[in-house]
This record gives C-alpha cells, sequence and structure tokens, in this order.
C-alpha cells in the first residue's frame, strides 16, 4: 500500500463509506429483485390459469 | 370571468365563515416572534440582527399551517370533480384558490408584522422594507404551497408530506426575502424576489391542475 | 406474395410493454455488471498507484475520484428522473413510470455520497468538514428533494396514479433546481471556482483527470446497471400487485 500522506484517515474513510453505500445500495437491489421474483413465482404458482396469457 | 369572480367570491367565503382560522394563524405568527425571543434572550441588539430572518421563518410556517384547507375539503366533498367538469378552467379556478389563500393566510400576516417588529427590536427603516418584501415575496410561497397541496391531496394523511416537499422549493423565496431587507444589494435582491413571485404564481396553477386531474382519474 | 399484415412496432412501442421490455434489457445486465467492473478496478489502481499527489493538496486529491462522479451522478439521476415524467406526462410510456420509481433511491443515495465524500474532502482541505457554500448548499437542498419524491412514492397506495403525480411534482422541481442553484450561489459566494469544464480547457494535469474520467464512467455504468435491474424488479412487483388484486377479488366473488 503506498503511503497517502498526513490525511490517510481521511481518504481512506471516503473510499471505505462509498464502499459500503454501494455494497448496501447493490445488495438491496438484488435482495429485493430475489425477493420480489420468489413471490410472482408463488403467486404464479398458485394461480397457474390466470398467470398463463 | 363571471364564474372566476364567483369562484373567488366562493373561495372567501368558505375561508372567512371559520373566522377563527385567520385569527390562529396571525397568532401562531405573533408566538412564534415571542418564542424566537424566549430562546435567544432578551438582547434587543442580537433580536435586530436576526429579525428579518426569523420573520421570514415565522410567515413561512405560518403559511404551512392553512396549507391543508386548501384542496382537502374540496377533494373529501367531491367539489374538486365537480371544477374539473365545468367551464372554468382547472388552473383558473386554482389560481383564485391561490389568490384567496393568500388574502387569508399571507395579508393578515402582513397587517399583523408591525407587533413582530417590535417584538424584535426592528428598527423602522428594516420594518419597511421587511412589510415591501413579505408584500412581494408570500405570493411565491403560496403558489409553492398550492403545488404541494395538490400533488398530496389523495394521500390519506397528506398533510405531513406537503411541508416536506415545499421547503426545498421555497429556500430561494427565503433568501432573496430575507436578502431584499438586509443585504448590500437589497434592491436586486427584492427585484428577484418580484421575478420569483410572478413566475410561481403564473405557472403553478397549471402544475397544481395537471397534478389534481392525474390524482381524480 | 403475401403481405405483411403485422403492424409495424418502433423500438419505443415495442419496450412499452414491460415484458417485452424485460425480455429485450435483461441479456444487457451482464456486460453492463462486467463493464462496471472492470471500470471500477481500472480507475480504482489509477486512484492509488498510477496517479501522483497533488502539488496544493497532496494525498488528499485521491477523494476527489470518488466525490466527483458522485456529484455528477446526483444531477445526472434528476435529469434521467426529468426524462422520464415527460415520458410519463407527454406519451403515457408505462416504462417511463417505472423508470421514473427507480431512480429516485439511487439518486438519493449517490446525493448522499456527494455530501459524505465533500465533507471528508474539506476538511483537510479547508478546516472544516460543513461550510454554507453554494455547492455544497445546492446539494444538500437537491438531497431534500430526492428524499421528498422517495417519501412520495412511499405515500401512495395506487403506483399507477402516484406516477402522474409525482411526474408533475419532479418537473416542478426541475424547474426551481437552477433558481435553487443560483439564490445559494448569490447568498454564499465562498468557494473555489469550477475547475474540471472551463472556458479555457482543463486545468489539471493528465495523469490526475485519467482516474477521474475512468471513476466517473464506473460510477455512471453503475447507475445505469443498477437502474435497469431496479426497473426489471419494479416490473415483477406491478405484476405481483396486479396478480394478488385479482386473488383478492376472486376470493371475494
Amino acid at each position: 500500500m503506498i503511503d497517502l500522506g498526513p490525511h490517510a484517515v481521511f481518504i481512506v474513510w471516503a473510499y471505505l463509506g462509498v464502499a459500503m453505500t454501494v455494497a448496501a445500495l447493490v445488495g438491496w437491489t438484488l435482495y429485493d429483485a430475489r425477493s420480489t421474483a420468489r413471490r410472482l413465482a408463488e403467486l404464479e404458482a398458485r394461480a397457474p390459469r390466470r398467470a398463463a396469457r | 370571468m363571471t364564474a372566476l369572480r364567483a369562484m373567488l367570491g366562493r373561495e372567501l367565503r368558505l375561508a372567512l365563515r371559520g373566522g377563527g382560522d385567520v385569527l390562529t394563524l396571525v397568532l401562531f405568527f405573533i408566538i412564534t416572534g415571542a418564542i424566537v425571543a424566549f430562546a435567544v434572550g432578551p438582547d434587543s441588539v442580537l433580536l435586530a440582527r436576526i429579525a428579518p430572518g426569523m420573520v421570514w421563518v415565522a410567515a413561512f410556517l405560518a403559511m404551512l399551517l392553512g396549507l391543508d384547507r386548501l384542496f382537502r375539503p374540496d377533494h373529501e366533498d367531491g367539489a374538486l370533480i365537480l371544477l374539473r367538469q365545468a367551464e372554468l378552467p382547472l388552473s383558473a379556478a386554482i389560481a383564485a384558490k391561490v389568490m384567496v389563500h393568500w388574502l387569508v393566510s399571507a395579508l393578515p400576516l402582513i397587517l399583523a408584522s408591525p407587533l413582530l417588529a417590535l417584538q424584535l427590536a426592528m428598527d423602522g427603516e428594516t420594518f419597511w422594507r421587511m412589510v415591501a418584501s413579505l408584500l412581494v415575496g408570500t405570493p411565491a410561497l403560496a403558489a409553492f404551497g398550492a403545488v404541494g397541496a395538490a400533488v398530496t391531496v389523495s394521500i390519506r394523511g397528506g398533510g405531513l408530506i406537503a411541508p416536506i416537499l415545499i421547503a426545498p422549493l421555497s429556500i430561494p423565496v427565503l433568501i432573496f426575502g430575507v436578502g431584499s431587507i438586509t443585504a448590500s444589494q437589497s434592491s436586486a435582491a427584492l427585484l428577484f424576489l418580484a421575478a420569483l413571485s410572478l413566475m410561481a404564481v403564473s405557472l403553478a396553477p397549471f402544475a397544481a391542475a395537471l397534478a389534481i386531474s392525474s390524482a381524480e382519474d | 406474395m403475401s403481405i405483411d399484415t403485422t403492424p409495424k412496432q418502433s423500438w419505443w412501442s415495442r419496450i412499452a410493454h414491460p415484458g417485452q421490455f424485460v425480455a429485450w434489457t435483461s441479456p444487457l445486465l451482464w456486460p453492463l455488471t462486467i463493464l462496471t467492473a472492470v471500470l471500477f478496478i481500472i480507475g480504482l489502481w489509477f486512484a492509488f498507484f498510477n496517479s501522483p499527489a497533488d502539488y496544493q493538496m497532496g494525498d488528499t486529491v485521491r477523494i476527489m475520484y470518488v466525490h466527483v462522479p458522485n456529484a455528477w451522478l446526483s444531477q445526472f439521476v434528476y435529469g434521467v428522473m426529468t426524462v422520464s415524467a415527460l415520458g410519463t406526462l407527454v406519451w403515457r410510456h408505462p416504462m417511463a413510470d417505472v423508470s421514473m420509481k427507480a431512480a429516485a433511491p439511487l439518486g438519493a443515495m449517490f446525493t448522499a455520497l456527494a455530501l459524505f465524500t465533500g465533507a471528508l474532502w474539506g476538511r483537510p482541505t479547508w478546516g472544516t468538514f460543513w461550510e454554507w457554500d453554494g455547492r455544497m448548499t445546492s446539494t444538500l437542498v437537491l438531497l431534500f428533494i430526492y428524499l421528498g419524491i422517495v417519501a412520495l412514492w412511499r405515500a401512495f397506495d395506487d403506483q399507477l396514479r402516484a406516477a402522474r403525480i409525482i411526474a408533475v411534482f419532479t418537473l416542478v422541481g426541475a424547474i426551481n433546481i437552477p433558481i435553487i442553484k443560483f439564490s445559494v450561489d448569490w447568498w454564499s459566494t465562498l468557494h473555489q471556482p469550477a475547475s474540471v469544464f472551463r472556458a479555457d480547457g482543463p486545468t489539471m494535469p493528465g495523469s490526475i483527470l485519467t482516474p477521474l474520467f475512468v471513476m466517473f464512467f464506473a460510477f455512471t455504468f453503475l447507475f445505469l446497471t443498477l437502474h435497469l435491474k431496479a426497473m426489471h424488479t419494479e416490473v415483477k412487483r406491478r405484476r405481483v400487485m396486479g396478480l394478488q388484486r385479482r386473488m383478492a377479488q376472486g376470493d371475494a366473488a
């Protein structure tokens, strides 16, 4: 790792904060996609006649 | 034109029938000024310095109070649907509502502002500049308020969300409003404030009408 | 000779069908994800190992590589929402509703990140986390507008009706943002002038511009990927809600 100078704390925290937020955003997007897809599959399994178009 | 006049008359009569509302608003405005004095302390130099900002904050908050009665009663009793069918364009009806909203919730504040100026140790010259800036700036607050109220009219309990929507939009009004009292370029600020008011008042009825006709589909 | 009787559809109306939209754009997701990841790896490598410290700001210049892309996205996402709002109001394009709803929380997040990195950049360079200067203040106001729009989406039950109303508010906000920017600048004149895009060309050396541009594209593609994925989810969520409503009606009958 390179030397970041006297303000290393700020740089590291800036990158860490952005990384954590982006990770949370990606995670939430994926979780939302999965759970919605699962609920859709469940509902379509329960009402196959209506879902088939 | 007669339709517009009838609309104005209807709104005024409805707003003034419960005369308590206007009085409550004025009381709220005055009490806010007293609370500022209690919170900051009786230092008249300090009070005089923050007075222009505090008057605008009090006026902004007081105008938020009356917002919920702008469209909600008409939405609940179905009058808004009738207004959509009327020959008078909905935007004109809303313009009438905005005018009356200004008459019953901004004009009383301006009339009561001498009391606030007295509480906050404002001097004579500042007082007249404050009256001018309130007169020029409050129409913009009324117009933004109408947009916020129109957007939230079909939400149950939407009275709480409207202030959150309106506050960011109102920031330029507050900046130029206070600026036209205190800043070194106060006449420029007053002109900006006038431009903002004219633009807001002329565009807001159309935006509000669009929101309301989408809500009542 | 047979006559082709199927109506000619433009891509515009073809993507108007939510199912078609998902089917058409799903193959884009993986390439977009890979492109974003590659751009981030290159950008981070440049940012930490292959760019010099600024002679004035020292190593804190490295915060710029995450701050500027987020600040750009905070405005770009609002632009996307404004175009979508026009699509909703003018053409009643169903995908415009979905795009508007999916973009709002993303925009709020990027704006919050711009403020966060800006504060961490400001502490070593100006000596304060928060300064009520023009750019930071108008970004804060933008965050308030985003949060208001997110709150508005959550307040409505009927999402189809909500879309048109929120589109009106988004456009009102779009008209107001330049005014807010102007008023806030007038209010406070303490700030360094914009230094990336100036009339006389960029004043930064290439060694700093390269990581900046790579990170800029990395974050933009990150937004595009997440936006597309969130739009697919929103389409599915609407189908879930529709099915639930129909089942409830079936139960009642």
